[in-house]
């Protein structure tokens, strides 16, 4: 996990494919893809705002890092990594992260 | 003019009038949109609390005052994002207002609250609640926080739009109420056929809001600066913490320390009226039933009122500050190595107290599962009924010693054990439950994040008011049959006319019999009354006791002390303590835990647990204790 974190940081903004939410480091921000979750758990998503195609902002996290929050349309949720790591998405422009 | 924005040329008709009865509107909206506030601004105090029929969904209806001495009755429906059945709180919301909700009528009107400040994703259940063809008022909230951020929105624009009327509120202020006032009384829209969404494209649900909030001229407000710098704080990897600590140790001593004076002053009050009334009263077994039983019974119960209402403020300051979802966010990764997650927090601290708020403390865990699970572990967190048992058994048996220089003694330290000691059995059950029967759905831990707000004092105190009354009402009912059954059990049969001594009483009788099953356990039959009559509550133990030695258990504390010692010995002191620490002795819990989850089943499965627990954890320290000391 470090490791794709590096990756990220230093050369991975040429990187099509989709990172999950997870490897966000704070303050950065990214395009939701997919979720990779049980269409009803999924539909609960999708109605607070994690919507395909939507702009996602890594905000703060518990003091521990787990869960983290994370900013959608105006408003922040909190999600387990666990959870965080099925949300798929493209880091929207060079060097965002 | 009209107050209302209203959509011209829309078809209006008066709300339907079924004869007498006052009409019934129902208020939808999603969570965080300050439904509540707005329910508690129309109804006041005119509100009932109780479940829907077969469902532990808490359903809340009141009577709004309207000019003219006219009243409707509005009913407060869960919070949902959608009105897809998902969840059951989303089945019961879609159930009342399709009119298939045994018990409720469909409803006449439908007011649908929606966060201003949140309108892109709000409005997104404007689609579903529209397509059910009832007259509908839109409620845009929070227009104070939205016009301080610089976001705006026109209303009337948006009538046009969806088609009925809105009204753009602050209902924390009780601002702009007057247009809601107007819609309750007045003659409304029915909506016309929109050209709504598939309901259940989410996608293109979302599309349809924005696209209408673009058009009613919304403008997103800034984001909350001082919930960003607030949170930089009470999310800080080391302040975080230790504010989170902070709060966790000023409820503990307000409830502990703050509320004494308070319960000192009604345990008085309840004795000298108590003392007046049997001084007013002729001597007779009616007076004794009155003056031990039914008032002694329930004094015991009104005693922990200053607590339960200082408890539920801090609840209260926690829930509307916002404060409260940071603290499940920080609990949660400790929450979750018992199985459980971050909001089953605050019933936890709250059962530190008494189990009872904590039971109803749990509504806020929407994950059934995770509030059963946390209903179940709640008696076992050491609450203040057990402190007179404990402080009692401790002091008779432990000599004060200093343990930790002049930090800690033996006392305290035995004290804490079985803090400790209620605190794992809470934790290692969760863990059972939660890998076995009540293991989770797999439902992602998600929680909303609100802006911090300012708390005010009407929507506190009208939510202290209702959770006091409950808490009395059923602690009050149960505590009341209880102590007539047990004052009975006491004081029957009759001997040559008069009332016999406790131990040739039927529930000496009952301690008798008893006797061999909790010998092994060390105790002798008169502690097994003690344990029969605690039943109903645990600190009803040291009265009996007292009466059953012969001592006023407030004058003669030392002197019930020294019979406890030369009657149990230390095996069975220890055992006594962890019996306490894990039975379920108190009805009301039971009772409110019935009610809660919606049947016997679930109190029935706890008392047995807890019971067996209490059983063989007094039987094991009775052994061990009684091998180490020889």
């Amino acid at each position: 996990m470090a490791k794709m974190r590096l990756s990220l940081r230093t050369g991975g903004a040429s990187r099509r494919n989709p990172v999950s939410l997870d490897d966000l480091v704070p303050g950065a921000s990214a395009v939701l893809a997919r979720i990779d979750l049980p269409e009803a758990d999924a539909a609960r998503l999708m109605e607070l705002g994690f919507l395909p195609g939507a702009s996602i902002v890594a905000a703060g996290s518990a003091p521990g890092g787990d869960p983290r929050v994370f900013r959608v349309d105006g408003t922040e949720f909190a999600l387990r990594r666990d959870t965080a790591r099925r949300l798929l998405v493209e880091v929207a422009r060079e060097g965002a992260v | 003019m009209s107050l209302l924005h209203s959509c011209e040329g829309c078809p209006v008709a008066a709300l339907p009038v079924h004869g007498s009865a006052p009409r019934l509107v129902a208020l939808v909206g999603p969570p965080n949109s300050g439904k509540s506030t707005l329910f508690n601004r129309l109804t006041g105090l005119r509100q009932k609390v109780a479940n829907f029929p077969g469902v532990t969904v808490e359903q809340r209806r009141g009577r709004a005052r309207l000019a003219g001495e006219r009243e409707v009755v509005l009913i407060d429906l869960p919070g949902v994002y959608s009105l897809i059945p998902r969840s059951e709180d989303e089945r019961v919301t879609r159930d009342v207002l399709a009119g298939e909700m045994a018990g409720t009528p469909k409803p006449d009107a439908v007011i649908l609250i929606l966060d201003s400040t949140n309108l892109n994703r709000h409005l997104v259940l404007a689609a579903p609640v529209l397509a059910l063809g009832l007259p509908t008022l839109v409620v845009l909230n929070m227009a104070d926080e939205l016009a301080n951020r610089g976001g705006a929105v026109d209303p009337e624009a948006l009538a046009t739009r969806l088609g009925v009327p809105v009204a753009l509120v602050s209902a924390a202020r009780g601002e702009g109420l007057e247009m809601v006032r107007e819609f309750l009384s007045g003659a409304v829209g029915l909506p016309p056929s929109l050209d709504l969404p598939v309901l259940a494209d989410i996608p293109k649900c979302r599309q349809w809001a924005v696209a209408i909030g673009d058009k009613a001229g919304y403008s997103q407000p800034a984001p909350p600066v001082w919930t960003r710098r607030l949170d930089a704080v009470f999310l800080h990897p080391v302040a975080g913490p230790l504010v989170f600590l902070f709060v966790v140790v000023a409820v503990f001593q307000t409830i502990f320390s703050a509320a004494r004076p308070l319960m000192d002053a009604v345990d008085h009050a309840v004795s000298a009226s108590g003392s007046w009334l049997s001084g007013v009263l002729p001597a007779s077994a009616l007076k004794s039933l009155l003056i031990e039983g039914v008032w002694g019974g329930v004094g015991s119960v009104v005693v922990f009122l200053p607590q339960i209402l200082l408890l539920f403020l801090f609840i209260g300051l926690l829930e509307d500050s916002g404060y409260l979802a940071r603290a499940a966010l920080i609990a949660d990764r400790t929450m979750r190595k018992a199985g459980l997650q971050g909001k089953s927090f605050l019933p936890l601290l709250s059962a530190y107290a008494c189990a009872v708020p904590a039971v109803l403390a749990a509504r806020t865990i929407e994950n059934k599962r995770d509030r059963i699970a946390t209903i179940l572990i709640a008696p076992f967190m050491t609450c203040s009924a057990r402190l007179p048992v404990y402080t009692l058994i401790i002091a008779a048996f432990l000599p004060e010693r200093p343990l930790l220089g002049p930090l800690l003694g033996t006392r305290a330290a035995a004290m804490l054990g079985l803090y400790l000691l209620g605190f794992l059995a809470a934790f290692g059950t969760a863990r059972l439950l939660k890998s076995s029967v009540l293991k989770s759905d797999g439902a992602p831990f998600l929680l909303e994040m609100p802006p911090y707000r300012r708390p005010t004092l009407r929507q506190i105190g009208l939510r202290m008011f209702d959770r006091a009354k409950i808490f009395l009402r059923r602690a009050g009912t149960v505590i009341l049959g209880v102590a007539v059954v047990l004052w009975i059990l006491a004081h029957l049969p009759l001997s040559g006319g008069k009332m016999p001594e406790i131990a040739s009483s039927v529930a000496g009788t009952i301690g008798r019999v008893i006797e061999p099953f909790v010998r092994p356990l060390g105790f002798d039959w008169r502690i097994g009354i003690g344990i029969v009559m605690s039943l109903a509550a645990r600190e009803v133990i040291v009265g009996t006791l007292g009466t059953l030695y012969g001592m006023d258990p407030k004058a003669g504390s030392v002197g019930l002390q020294a019979a406890l010692r030369h009657d149990l010995t230390p095996g069975g002191a220890v055992a006594l303590l962890v019996f306490f620490a894990f039975a379920m002795q108190c009805l009301s819990t039971v009772a409110v835990v019935r009610r809660e989850t919606g049947g016997w089943k679930w109190p029935a499965i706890q008392f047995a647990y807890m019971g067996l627990l209490a059983y063989s954890g007094a039987f094991v320290a009775n052994r061990l204790v009684t091998l180490f000391l020889g």
